[in-house]
């Protein structure tokens, strides 16, 4: 049976119909047409479905539609600035190579957006650790890691350690 | 793909009378985690999805008088970010913080982990080692329990139709304790364990006598289990090498261990032999930092 539900996404209050057993991921692709979100294994495996929910990075294929009422919803499409800017996550992976295929950026960024948000400066373990739920197939991780480093780095104001 | 309506009852009350109105046909969930892989892959077919999300309280970690309360909804990123669990426990914060992935932690929870009870989920071995009760609540009232006892087998737990798990109660510890739990896996994330061993042992004044030892094994057998003998050796000795080699012998001979796809018998036995003496001697590490 069809319910409305009502949340926040990226930004925008929005009420929205759906069917109760879809999950956020469903909603975001197939009735929003939010692609930036990636589905790939479906099963809370491999990251590329990472969005933020109320703070906390999840993965959006196993999120059910139900509990995203009430909740702040961020994904990729949400990380641009006035005027079309880029994040500085965003422009710290295209300057450190920390895309190849592309495929597992979004959730990667998602993941490090949430850190970041919740750990200015993090350790080069500490950023391993939270991205640890992210498999990128390219295996590209040392630009990646470098990619949240700096972004840390541009983020908290300050210059290199 | 499967449908199902998702229920957000706001009490306990709610939630039982819920699922006693829809039987069979319904399914308590919590981060839901493993239900929606499960609900994806048609391994269940529940058409209600009862969420235990929105009843208050289920939540929350308190510490009062030594006692360590974990609210069955408390997430496993909660319990790897509290500092009350890193500084007294960080027996659980040693298990917790590997299961999964952040955007798993962030949203399966410790009840979950348990509920499941697949023989994989490594959650349980500390809460066992650390002596925890359960609470659980149904249509026939309260009761408690050790949470050793409700496992019953792989996917199995004594848990009557319509109960609910409320939350672990962890007994105050002795002066003078420290617990380490080794999650043994290929790689460093992302991995389902061959097997898990926690150690938590408590010492006299000196930190040189064991004056009580608890050890809990795990995934490797189809429960997770206590190796009893082995701490019978502990208990009352003077730590050694050659004591703690004793105890890594007896805890291997006395362990459940069989062939699964994580892993094989003997080579869990074999670990088992060297991970014991290995987390008493962090166990007793941690003691002696500990301040009390």
């Amino acid at each position: 049976m069809k319910k409305v539900i009502s949340f926040v996404l990226n930004g925008d209050p929005m009420e929205v119909e759906v069917e109760p057993h879809w999950t956020l991921l469903y909603l975001l692709r197939e009735r929003l047409e939010l692609t930036g979100t990636k589905s790939a294994c479906e099963r809370g495996e491999c990251g590329a479905c990472t969005v933020i929910v109320d703070g906390k990075a999840v993965n959006a294929c196993l999120f059910p539609v139900m509990e995203v009422e009430d909740k702040a919803v961020q994904t990729i499409e949400g990380l641009l600035g006035e005027g079309n800017e880029l994040h500085p996550l965003q422009r710290s992976f295209l300057e450190n190579a920390g895309v190849q295929c592309g495929f597992c950026t979004p959730g990667m960024i998602m993941s490090a957006k949430a850190l970041l948000d919740e750990n200015r400066r993090p350790t080069e373990e500490e950023i391993r650790h939270a991205i640890a739920g992210n498999m990128c197939r390219c295996t590209g991780y040392v630009q990646i890691v470098r990619s949240i480093k700096q972004a840390s780095e541009t983020m908290s104001g300050g210059g290199r350690e | 793909m499967v449908t199902f309506e998702y229920l957000k009852p706001k009490s306990i009350d709610e939630a039982i009378s819920l699922h006693q109105s829809h039987g069979e046909k319904a399914r308590y969930v919590a981060g839901a985690t493993d239900v929606m892989v499960k609900i994806k892959e048609g391994k269940i077919a529940s058409q209600y999805l009862i969420s235990l999300k929105h009843i208050q309280g289920l939540d929350q970690i308190r510490y009062e008088n030594g006692e360590l309360r974990i609210g069955a909804l408390v997430t496993h990123r909660a319990l790897e970010q509290s500092a009350i669990v890193a500084k007294e426990f960080p027996i659980i914060q040693d298990a917790v913080r590997n299961i999964g992935s952040v955007q798993v932690r962030n949203v399966a929870t410790i009840g979950g982990n348990i509920i499941n009870a697949v023989p994989s989920a490594d959650g349980a071995i500390p809460l066992i080692t650390l002596g925890a009760q359960v609470r659980l609540m149904g249509p026939k009232g309260e009761r408690s329990m050790a949470l050793e006892e409700i496992f019953i087998g792989p996917g199995q737990t004594v848990l009557e139709p319509g109960e609910i798990l409320l939350e672990f109660v962890i007994p105050k510890l002795p002066p003078h304790t420290g617990g380490a739990y080794w999650k043994h896996t290929r790689r460093a994330a992302m991995e389902l364990p061959i097997l898990g061993v926690a150690v938590l042992m408590s010492f006299d004044d000196k930190i040189k006598t064991c004056t009580d030892a608890t050890i809990g094994l795990g995934v490797l057998a189809p429960t997770p289990m206590r190796a009893r003998k082995a701490e019978a050796i502990l208990r009352g000795k003077k730590l050694s090498d050659e004591i703690l080699t004793k105890a890594g012998k007896a805890a291997a001979e006395e362990c459940k261990a069989r062939d699964s796809v994580r892993g094989e018998a003997w080579y869990r036995r074999a670990m088992v032999e060297v991970l014991v003496p290995r987390m008493a001697r962090t166990a007793m590490e941690r003691a002696s930092c500990s301040e009390v």
